[in-house]
């Protein structure tokens, strides 16, 4: 790169210098424009629009300060929607890393997941959403569906999974979980073979064998890449939306069976009551939430390294 | 973390935890056959739910609705297909579905290579601080700002237009990252001055040096960029109202809605709506799982 003289103010720069940095606004001045329009201005107006009684009908749009951070205090169905997101979130995660450890750990040794295995265990991961709801809300069908088929050889009576958002909800855990476990295994597997096998050879001459071996020294050195999958499996379960929609919503979208989670929320606030201003709040709470989540792993991420 | 590529995978895995019990010979056999087991048995639960949507996409009505369900439809039959050309307009939304990821591809890949290279290989005031706030930008999740972004549509009344469905898929502040991270990894800057000193401007050296160097991360971005794409489900919930403009997600959603029991023709069209990504992962599946484990370990 050639050198830039440290002297201030834009006149300071030769001519060949300056074109330089001309080239470079300009080249960033479309994506700049693009990033102000479609992120960063929306990002401060949802802030903006949490102070407003906004039906986004009709101009009028009186400010009301923090009323609508007031409304949600009171209300039963945003709380309802944070207890269930937050259960997702968490059931989810912990199921998820409880069931993909003893899996990661059990393939470490000299075993490798090999390429067909890899690529069934990945295969939920990416294929996209919907379909897959629509073929696991077929499997959850109370009266034609496998799962009550295979249950019915243990004697259980045919259960409506969907129908009550009480048990629906763990219907959502458990695909969610099939869904990313291939993602938490391979991450794992990665973690788990970087910790460098001195460790284990010390362990062994220790006398360290199976469970000891795991707690002090597997699981310690494991800690960062854990706390990572943890950290970002809880954001993107925050985020939950999609499932919800196509698998717990009645025939025609109604809802009187969602399971309430924050976005769906937001959802039924802002795109069918049209409060606006009412749904930024929640909307506002939600990006608080994931910050906070943010900084943990930062911090976290900061204090391993 | 150069062995992190190994240990995915290919053979060089390291030797793990169970390198030092080399001498027992019989307890590792039975422990190696009962991870074997559990492995196969976890195989199985991971793709029931593929084998059960494909099954009973190949079955006529009656035999979706018998019960016990058969695993293997008895009188196998591609009606369900051939009516995804019919009663609902699934070409349609397959073809919204590319050409929506396919623009939102170019786009991204056009801005993330000339901003990774701006952001990478020049200095000029306010850099870091422009980048910080671009990949700040990545934190906050895109549905908690998709209500202003909504009104703001409304306003250019570009609800039920292409646009408006494309419009938030255009950037990528990761693509930027991504590519700063390999244009300076990859080109030197003896490269650029020796251009300059040729006497190509900034703008040939971004597309005569820079493009044609950074194919290999923009293969990589490209895939991510087109499956962010063809996932989306929430935003083009609100911008597409008409079912010309669906795509493949909100098409098999609202198909599913409307014919919510017949399971022979929704299972199809999930097949449909899959398979350009199982296709892309048969023959990308090594690349796909390291990035996917190297970008989780890098950020």
């Amino acid at each position: 790169m050639f050198e830039m003289g440290r002297r201030p103010g834009f006149l300071g720069y030769s001519s060949f210098e300056r074109s330089k940095i001309a080239f470079c606004y300009l080249a960033l001045l479309p994506i700049l424009a693009l990033f102000a329009i479609l992120r960063i201005i929306p990002i401060i107006e949802t802030f903006w629009l949490s102070l407003y009684d906004w039906k986004l009908v009709g101009s009028v749009r009186p400010f009301i300060g923090l009323a609508n951070y007031q409304g949600l205090i009171g209300d039963e169905q945003f709380w309802l929607a944070i207890k269930n997101t937050s259960l997702y979130a968490g059931a989810s995660v912990i199921l998820g890393l409880t069931i993909s450890l003893p899996i990661a750990v059990a393939l470490a040794g000299k075993m490798k997941l090999s390429p067909f295995y890899q690529a069934i265990y990945f295969l939920p991961f990416i294929t996209p959403m919907v379909p897959m709801a629509v073929a696991w809300k077929w499997i959850y069908d109370p009266r034609y569906g496998i799962l009550n088929y295979i249950l019915s050889f243990f004697g259980m009576q045919p259960i409506g999974w969907l129908i009550y958002p009480e048990i629906a909800i763990w219907a959502l855990i458990a695909m969610n979980v099939w869904k990313n476990l291939g993602y938490n295994i391979v991450l794992l597997l990665v973690g788990l073979r970087n910790i460098p096998a001195v460790y284990y050879e010390a362990a062994s001459i220790d006398g360290a064998a199976g469970w000891s071996r795991f707690r002090h020294i597997t699981f310690p050195l494991l800690k960062p890449i854990l706390l990572y999958v943890l950290v970002t499996s809880t954001i993107n379960a925050f985020n939950v939306f999609t499932q919800v929609y196509v698998m717990t919503l009645g025939s025609q979208a109604a809802p009187g069976r969602a399971v309430r989670v924050l976005l769906y929320d937001i959802y039924e606030n802002g795109f069918r009551y049209f409060r606006m201003g009412y749904a930024s709040a929640e909307a506002v709470i939600l990006t608080l939430i994931v910050l906070a989540l943010t900084l943990v792993q930062f911090k976290l991420v900061k204090s391993e390294a | 973390m150069r062995d992190t590529q190994h240990g995915i995978g290919s053979d060089t895995g390291l030797p793990g935890p169970g390198a030092s019990n080399r001498g027992k010979k019989l307890p590792e056999l039975v422990w190696s056959g009962a991870v074997q087991l559990a492995l196969m048995a976890g195989a199985i639960f991971m793709v029931i739910p593929f084998l059960w949507m494909i099954s009973t996409s190949f079955k006529p009505p009656t035999e979706v609705l018998s019960w016990p369900p058969n695993l293997v439809p008895k009188e196998p039959t591609a009606s369900n297909y051939v009516g995804l050309f019919g009663e609902a307009p699934f070409v349609r939304f397959f073809l919204n579905s590319v050409f929506i990821s396919t623009v939102s591809t170019v786009a991204i890949l056009a801005t993330s290579v000339v901003g990774g290279f701006v952001f990478g290989k020049y200095r000029f005031p306010g850099r870091d601080f422009l980048f910080l706030v671009l990949l700040a930008t990545a934190i906050v999740p895109f549905e908690s700002y998709i209500i202003p972004l909504y009104a703001r549509m409304v306003r250019w009344h570009w609800i039920n237009t292409y646009q408006g469905i494309i419009a938030p898929y255009l950037i990528m502040s990761f693509g930027i990252f991504l590519m700063r991270q390999h244009i300076n990894s990859t080109i030197s800057d003896e490269l650029l001055d020796a251009a300059r000193i040729d006497g190509c401007s900034e703008w040939r050296i971004l597309t005569s040096i820079v493009l044609p160097l950074s194919r290999s991360a923009g293969g990589a971005l490209g895939i991510f960029a087109f499956t962010q794409a063809w996932i989306a489900f929430m935003w083009p919930l609100l911008i597409a109202n008409v079912r010309e403009l669906f795509n493949m997600e909100l098409g098999l959603t609202m198909f599913q809605f409307r014919f919510s029991t017949d399971y022979g023709l929704l299972m199809a069209g999930s097949v449909l709506s899959v398979l350009p990504m199982i296709i892309v992962f048969v023959f990308l599946r090594r690349q796909i799982i390291e990035s996917i484990a190297l970008t989780g370990l890098k950020s």
